[in-house]
């Protein structure tokens, strides 16, 4: 049985949609930064994006071309796996979509890779359907470095590491990798409404 | 009480698996009418220390840190999972040199590493740069002016807004020549740990990097806000 907290009340209760709240998360106002080492600034003009690994030919971008991609502006609810949700993020960026179109591969995996060194690991499935972008703006403003600028991947139905600051291109595997976090003790999957945070999940 | 804002909490933890200095664990209170709110705090004893503490600074809006530092008694209890956390860790079997950063309540889980380094009596060159607002804003003043003399860890303190008289230690903000100041060289390849508000280690991230430190060998630990 979960023990009672003699004397906490907690915050009153915010005006919010709990059905919006996944279990042991609350709402924020601003906009935690997270991230395990310095942040990297890449000129956009040193800036790449590719799609490599288990596929025929490789593509890769630079930051014109990738600008140059029919972008979507929308709006997603954000979770992290340190307790905050930042609810209605308004986004813009390049559909997983758009940049996998007639890829043929015969992976079931991604890793997702930045500069500074960072990777995570996701199934195909969960980048593709409409359900994941490399986003450049946050809020109709370029993408700050702190929060992951020029572009980082947004994959919002995941707890937010999913979503690879500083991301610099895709690596479609056969086999599932763990990355950064995921071999460190964090949940290889981390969907947020399961509550799967750390290894035993 | 560590400061007028700031408590050490000792816990007595059932089948406690152990921890490495630099972990946290994650505290959940639950409200009488089942709400529940979790947060993250870093364990502030040694793998080796017999008891088990957190330190929690007070944040005056927060939810949960005002409970942990004002409201909470002897005897009551709370849950807690953990140990959490691989990269920002450290023990002495992975050696050094050691560079460590802390600002405000960024300064726990690098005194975990810095008591881990004394209970081992390591002989690792650990240098550490505490940085606070003022004197009586330094969580532990007393135990790391000991440590400076006792037990070989080099600690130095920047305190930046108010200093008491005499003081003969940094009096401002964080920068490159302090950082050299105090470090290894970025040629000694020390292990960098840098944790404190978010503000304050994105500056003392980026300042490691521009004076050559390896972005790899930069560990970076923030706890919110943003300010933004
Ligand atoms: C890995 C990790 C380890 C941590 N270890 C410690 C620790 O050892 N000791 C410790 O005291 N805290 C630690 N923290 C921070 C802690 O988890 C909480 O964020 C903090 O106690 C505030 O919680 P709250 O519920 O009181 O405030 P909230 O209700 O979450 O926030 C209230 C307001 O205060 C602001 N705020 C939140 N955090 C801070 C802050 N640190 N400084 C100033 N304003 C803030 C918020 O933006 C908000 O406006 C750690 C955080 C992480 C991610």
């Amino acid at each position: 049985m979960t023990p009672l907290s003699r004397g906490f009340r907690g915050r009153p209760r915010r005006d919010i949609d709990p059905a919006r709240i996944p279990p042991g998360q609350y709402a924020v106002d601003d906009f935690p930064v997270l991230s395990a080492g310095p942040t990297p600034r890449t000129p956009t003009a040193d800036w790449s994006f590719t799609v490599d690994g288990a596929i025929d030919a490789a593509a890769s971008w630079r930051w014109e071309q990738f600008m140059a991609l029919e972008s979507e502006t929308f709006t997603v609810d954000i979770h992290c796996v340190t307790k905050w949700s930042k609810l209605a993020t308004s986004w813009t960026g390049v559909s997983i979509d758009t940049l996998l179109e007639g890829v043929e591969t015969s992976a079931a995996y991604v890793t997702a890779w930045s500069d500074g060194g960072y990777t995570t690991n996701l199934p195909l499935a969960d980048l593709t359907g409409g359900k994941a972008w490399v986003v450049h703006s946050f809020d109709g403003t370029p993408l700050e470095p702190e929060h992951g600028g020029p572009a980082r991947l947004l994959v919002p139905h995941l707890y937010f590491w999913k979503s690879a600051k500083w991301v610099r291109g895709l690596r479609l595997t056969v086999d599932d990798e763990p990355g950064f976090w995921e071999a460190a003790g964090y949940h290889n999957r981390g969907d947020p409404w399961q509550e799967q945070r750390y290894w035993n999940d | 009480m560590e400061t007028s804002h700031a408590s050490t909490i000792v816990l007595d933890v059932e089948d406690w698996p152990g921890h490495i200095a630099g972990q946290h664990v994650d505290v959940r209170l639950t409200a009488q009418d089942g709400y529940q709110a979790q947060r993250s705090y870093s364990i502030a004893s040694a793998p080796e220390d017999s008891r088990f503490a957190l330190t929690v600074e007070r944040i005056d809006d927060g939810e949960v840190s005002p409970y942990l530092v004002g409201e909470l008694r002897v005897g009551d209890t709370f849950e807690v999972r953990g140990p959490i956390g691989g990269p920002f860790s450290w023990r002495v079997e992975s050696g050094g040199p050691l560079l460590l950063v802390g600002g405000g309540s960024g300064l726990v889980p690098l005194m975990a590493m810095a008591r881990h380094h004394a209970a081992r009596r390591s002989e690792i060159d650990m240098r550490l740069l505490v940085s606070a607002r003022s004197w009586e804003d330094v969580l532990y003043h007393e135990e790391l002016s000991r440590q400076v003399r006792r037990d070989g860890v080099d600690v130095r303190f920047t305190l930046t807004r108010e200093q008491p008289a005499g003081w003969g230690g940094f009096a401002r903000r964080i920068d490159a020549e302090m950082l050299s100041a105090v470090g290894p060289k970025p040629s000694a390849k020390p292990a960098i740990f840098v944790c404190g508000p978010t503000p304050f280690v994105e500056r003392a991230a980026n300042l490691l990097v521009e004076l050559g430190h390896r972005p790899q060998a930069i560990r970076a630990e923030r706890f919110g806000p943003t300010g933004s």
